[in-house]
């Protein structure tokens, strides 16, 4: 079995700058990452995409490929295209690559696992042609891939940053209909002081806006009941906006209204998780250098909290930084001398996020979906099924397995845990972290029979 | 094979390859991500729930759903983890036999 001093898990932003921070700092470095190529989401496949589909995707995106190229000369041992299923104590990675399961050894662990898209039930919201915004992001950067007549639904800032991308494609999306209204950017006007610090996102934001309004986009917001038609795919977005009932034909409907952390593997080895009010999901507890409640495993990235791109890259170095130092390699001073730099970028790359998080809330609708709307997408469970359980004494998240199967399918709640929290906490009259989260439990993907079959034989490699 | 798609392609130089989806020939770029080569291609149902039978297709795009299940070299697995391969022959999971009997 390999050993090594750190394993990181992602090769997103925070996951490749740890790696070649740590690598810098003299640990042995593995880094996992389910893609074959490294970027994670935001960065995807930027090596390849950069140079044909640059123009449309944007400066911000080609900044992924300073990140990839230095890990690329770090010296990191990079195992793309392993899909991790499990974490023990010791700590013993298990993860499935090229159809066998193999395994590797660390001292230190940092998660940088990343953000996945706030669910986002509303009705029809299974059917083939709805997708994520940031599905349709990653179609156009590995693939080239563009929905040809697509309505976009929800708020925030990638929903505009896609349309504008689409824009520049020249498949400009047929409607914005944002959910936010003309409330929420008012109330977030007392962030702006903080904001104005972070004003690239702001003027870039705007730039955006600007570009979407010249292609002639329509624009909806205040948007309620949103619902996609058709049978046995999208055929239209319905909605209300400003007193009116609106009616869009299309063929591709994408969904976001946030992105929330993906802490599938910190809580499968139970980091503490604590409920955001700001962010409106559970967050793991941190400190300021990424560590958690469980020694030697650290957390950077969107994984900790949503903190965009940059902010990321700060926090993997911040993190591997403190690794070094925990394992002798660097004093507590070089630590703190090497990290200062990075602490006051990365509280500039945040200085957005409370105005941000204000005038864009998620959509209440999605929140607290209406009874008829499936919320557990793999087993096609109903809000109203959630809040029938609670009739019968269904108190949290874990129970409300047994009542109905939620978050039992293949993709282990991902997709439904927030809503499940929340339904069950409005309809007990509890606090979210009172109601509490699913237990994730390995394996955190599937793994089949035969890649277990086909491990590398780990008393063999210790014989070595 | 012409379908029409709801999505466009940005022109890629990729050579294609034969694949087979639910028994169709499709010419697909090699190496490209097989849920977006399926979906360029104009494939709207990748797999029936087996809840209750509901048409599904790619979702997330990036391991986390798994709605993008389809079942190809004997096994279920998510078309946008998959890259497309030369003479892959791909089902809707758990409609293979049936495919091959009718064939």
């Amino acid at each position: 079995m390999q050993h090594c001093d750190l394993a990181i898990i992602g090769a997103g932003p925070a996951g490749m700058a740890a790696a070649a921070e740590a690598a810098q700092q003299g640990l042995s470095v593995i880094l996992l990452d389910e893609q074959n190529r490294p970027g994670g989401q935001i960065y995807r496949d930027v090596d390849r995409a950069g140079g044909s589909r640059g123009a449309i995707l944007g400066q911000e995106y080609l900044h992924g490929a300073s990140l990839t190229a230095g890990l690329g000369q770090s010296g990191v041992s990079h195992l793309s295209g392993a899909v991790v299923w499990a974490i023990e104590d010791g700590f013993r990675i298990s993860f499935t690559r090229h159809g066998r399961a193999g395994q590797v050894e660390a001292e230190r662990i940092i998660l940088a696992t990343g953000a996945l898209e706030r669910p986002m039930p509303v009705p029809g919201w299974t059917l083939p042609g709805v997708m994520t915004a940031g599905a349709a992001q990653i179609l156009l950067k590995q693939s080239g891939v563009l929905p040809r007549r697509a309505v976009l639904a929800g708020s925030g800032p990638l929903l505009y940053l896609i349309a504008a991308q689409m824009v520049r494609a020249g498949t400009p999306p047929l409607a914005l209909v944002e959910t936010q209204t003309a409330a929420s950017p008012l109330a977030a006007a007392r962030h702006l002081p903080g904001a104005l610090r972070g004003w690239r996102y702001l003027a870039k934001g705007l730039k955006m806006l600007a570009e979407i309004k010249r292609a002639g986009v329509p624009r909806y917001t205040g948007a309620t009941e949103i619902a996609v038609a058709g049978s046995t795919g999208a055929e239209a977005v319905t909605f209300r906006s400003k007193g009116q009932a609106h009616s869009i034909a299309c063929d591709t409907v994408l969904l976001h209204h946030g992105v929330v952390p993906n802490t599938q593997a910190a809580r499968s080895i139970n980091v503490p998780h604590v409920w955001s009010e700001v962010q409106q999901c559970f967050v793991p507890e941190t400190g300021k250098w990424g560590e958690t409640g469980r020694d030697g495993v650290l957390i950077a990235g969107d994984g900790a909290g949503i903190s965009g791109a940059m902010a990321a890259e700060y926090a993997g170095r911040i993190a591997a930084l403190k690794a070094a130092e925990e394992l002798g390699r660097i004093t507590a001073q070089e630590r703190d001398r090497l990290a200062a730099p990075l602490f006051s970028r990365r509280s500039r790359e945040t200085a957005v996020r409370p105005f941000l998080d204000a005038a864009y809330p998620p959509y209440a609708g999605a929140v607290r979906p209406a009874d008829s709307t499936i919320v557990c997408r793999c087993e096609e469970v109903t809000a109203g099924d959630i809040r029938s359980y609670a009739r019968l004494g269904c108190l949290g998240p874990n129970q409300a397995k047994a009542f109905g199967r939620a978050g039992m399918g293949p993709c282990q709640g991902r997709y439904c845990g927030l809503t499940v929290t929340a339904l069950l906490a409005e309809a007990n009259g509890q606090t979210p972290d009172e109601t509490g989260y699913y237990r994730i439990r390995p394996p955190i993907k599937p793994v089949t029979l035969g890649e277990l079959a086909a491990m590398e034989d780990p008393s063999a490699n210790a014989a070595e | 094979m012409k379908t029409d798609s709801p999505f466009l392609e940005l022109a890629d130089d990729a050579p294609r390859v034969r694949v087979w989806f639910d028994g169709l020939p499709l010419d697909l770029p090699a190496g490209a991500n097989l849920a977006a080569a399926l979906l360029a291609a104009g494939v709207q149902v990748f797999r029936h729930t087996p809840v209750s039978g509901a048409p599904r297709a790619p979702f997330c795009m990036m391991g986390a759903c798994f709605d993008c299940l389809v079942e190809t070299g004997g096994r279920v697995q998510q078309a946008c983890m998959l890259e497309v391969e030369e003479g892959m022959k791909i089902a809707r999971p758990h409609e293979a036999e049936a495919n091959d009997a009718a064939l």
